[in-house]
């Protein structure tokens, strides 16, 4: 063994075998942004989930002679809304809805992106090409005007604004998982997997799945702000959730009469969606960095 | 094997290897025979444009005998790593014959057998490892796919990094991000000898690597090969490091074969004007005796038109009208195996400078 003079024998131990989750675990648990980013995002999914124990005013019992309170009430931490109904109590209900049809599209675009995205940039050719010439069809559409007019045609109502929604966003996550299938497909490691004989199954498994995930995940995180945004939207124009249901998009419109007599109380469900999206936002961004473990 | 009790004092044999495919052909068969090797891409020129083809590779023939290094030098394009790939059956060729071992690929030799049996190291030693999988699992990937079981193949992943010089203990456990350019690719030699082949193609394999750790990797290779009984088909653009490596060598220029023997041979006395031209473009290491002249001008032709007849004539100061004609075959120079595609090296070919033709007055 001539050849092993050099430096290569004196390499300083490696610690114990850490698989790349866990070190993308740890990095992010450093990572102070992302970690209040994920405290906040978890007390409103908490309070939300377990709004019916907090002891909180019944959120669909309003009073006419106690309507619009300021904040810091007495009995009314966060006021009343234009009907007088408690707007703590409608906002903790309201993150039900709102979060519901916020992420749930997101998770379903997620899993259908993702198989199309796979498919079409593994298989490359004819298949890539009708996969991706179909998405961009809905690309001519701007996505707010898509998802609008998918509710309009389907109807007002919750499931259909999650569907619109998912519509809206297979798309986007499909373009992603594709570019990002189709760079690690023509990587040379991906070239050595099939040299040493593996089956498309093994390789998509062991070799494209760990690799593509990450990035579409990430992307798919930073796309839940757009659709807090847009269900907001939609609700906003009277084609997701319906009164008196509380639902933070469906407040700020309800709200707007109010906007001159009680700006403060009537930004609330809008400072509820910028929270919620803008947490979502850095963390994602931090999970972005968090995955990049060659810095 | 297991039943066999390793004297204390002896490094532990590889247990569970995996058995590199029996030799079928014997000592004369060659190793590996490829004929007729082609290779054309389509090139789309836009929508009402005629369609036009790379010829990248064209027509290449040649073998390698067991135990030998052949070494594949040319210019960046030439369709040295097409080659490379189509041996590899990692794109499909349009035309030509591989025979490995007397065997035809695809009829008495499955695709999955002929993997175990020739394996490829590439020139980018970060790309051709999986950044999410430790090295060991980098190289336990092979043999665990053709049926080993998990704890054997991380034995046997082990055992091989200590053969191309890691230390198992310091670098199993790494991420290819973790370590250097010439550490990885010891680790992608060892992910290759993973399967036990006997043909390792080196695509590259050294170019990437600063000059020390390039000649220790290049002596790792030579010491591989008398352990394992390997065979090498050994691409680079770097001819000093094929005249080091190889026993015999291919020049190729514009897809084609236009010279190949004995490297020595070669060497001493090329006998295709490109071949003189890339000997003569090889820097000195003698600040004294630089290059000064260029010993060839121009750019290669455009392969997806590439010239008639000889293809090197636009460029060769020997070109006649005959060079543009029919293609120059590649005829036997002497007796030792030495070949040249060049009107000048064929006895009566009609070039002013051939020799003339035997029997002729």
């Amino acid at each position: 063994m001539s050849a092993m003079s050099d430096t290569a024998l004196q390499a300083a131990p490696a610690g114990k075998a850490r698989g790349y989750w866990k070190t993308v675990g740890r990095r992010i648990l450093r990572d102070k942004v992302s970690m209040v980013c994920a405290l906040v995002l978890i007390l409103i999914f908490v309070s939300a989930l377990c709004a019916p124990w907090l002891g909180l005013a019944d959120p669909y019992q309003g009073s006419m002679i106690r309507r619009l309170r300021h904040i810091g009430t007495p009995n009314y931490p966060l006021g009343t809304d234009e009907l007088g109904r408690d707007m703590l109590a409608r906002l903790v209900y309201g993150g039900r809805l709102s979060l519901l049809i916020g992420i749930l599209p997101v998770i379903l675009a997620f899993l259908i992106g993702t198989s199309f995205g796979l498919i079409a940039g593994y298989v490359g050719g004819k298949v890539n090409t009708a996969i991706m010439r179909t998405i961009d069809i809905f690309y001519a559409f701007p996505s707010v005007l898509l998802a609008i007019a998918i509710s309009g045609a389907l109807g007002a109502g919750i499931v259909n604004s999650i569907v619109s929604l998912t519509v809206v966003f297979v798309p986007q996550i499909t373009r992603v998982a594709e570019s990002v299938t189709t760079g690690v497909r023509n990587m040379d490691f991906v070239e050595a997997a099939r040299a040493s004989g593996a089956r498309s199954f093994t390789i998509m498994r062991i070799h494209m799945l760990g690799n593509v995930l990450g990035p579409i995940f990430v992307y798919a995180t930073g796309l839940i702000s757009v659709s807090m945004i847009l269900a907001a939207g939609l609700s906003f124009l009277g084609l997701g959730t319906k009164p008196p249901e509380p639902e933070w998009g469906l407040m700020l419109n309800t709200l707007r009469t109010a906007i001159y007599v009680n700006p403060w109380v009537a930004a609330l469900p809008g400072v509820m969606i910028f929270a919620v999206s803008i947490c979502f936002n850095l963390l994602s961004d931090g999970m972005r960095s968090a995955m990049d473990i060659r810095n | 094997m297991s039943q066999i009790t390793p004297l204390p004092d002896m490094p532990e044999p590889i247990r569970d290897r995996l058995m590199p495919i029996e030799d079928r052909g014997g000592v004369a068969q060659p190793l590996l025979q490829v004929s007729g090797l082609t290779k054309h891409f389509p090139v789309r020129g836009g929508l009402f444009a005629k369609s036009k083809t790379v010829r990248a590779v064209d027509d290449v023939s040649f073998s390698i005998a067991k135990g030998e290094t052949v070494g594949i030098v040319g210019e960046s394009g030439c369709g040295k790593s097409t080659t490379a790939r189509l041996l590899m059956h990692l794109m499909p060729r349009n035309a030509g014959d591989i025979v490995y071992d007397g065997m035809q690929v695809g009829a008495a030799l499955s695709l999955r057998e002929l993997r175990r049996g020739m394996q490829m190291v590439f020139q980018d030693s970060y790309a051709s490892l999986n950044p999410r999988l430790t090295i060991e699992e980098s190289i336990a990937f092979g043999p665990w796919i053709h049926g080993m079981a998990e704890p054997a193949s991380r034995t046997l992943a082990r055992e091989l990094l200590g053969k191309v010089g890691l230390r198992p203990d310091n670098f199993a456990n790494r991420y290819p991000h973790e370590i250097s350019g010439g550490q990885r690719q010891r680790v992608n030699i060892a992910r290759a000898l993973a399967l036990s082949p006997r043909l390792v193609i080196l695509d590259e394999a050294v170019s990437a690597l600063d000059k020390s750790v390039e000649a220790q990797v290049l002596n790792l290779l030579v010491d591989l090969k008398r352990e394992f009984g390997l065979t090498y088909l050994f691409i680079s653009h770097d001819l000093n490091v094929v005249r080091y490596i190889s026993d015999r060598v291919l020049v190729m220029y514009l897809g084609e074969v236009v010279e190949l023997g004995p490297v020595d041979e070669v060497w001493d006395a090329p006998a295709h004007p490109y071949t003189r031209a890339l000997l003569a473009a090889m820097p000195s290491s003698d600040p004294d005796n630089r290059t000064q002249t260029p010993p060839i001008s121009g750019d290669p032709p455009n392969p997806i038109d590439p010239p008639s007849g000889c293809r090197f004539h636009t460029r060769c100061p020997f070109a006649e009208p005959l060079c543009g004609g029919a293609t120059p075959k590649l005829t036997a120079i002497g007796e030792t195996g030495h070949e040249a595609a060049c009107y000048m090296a064929i006895a009566g070919s009609g070039h002013s400078l051939a020799p003339p033709a035997k029997g002729a007055s």
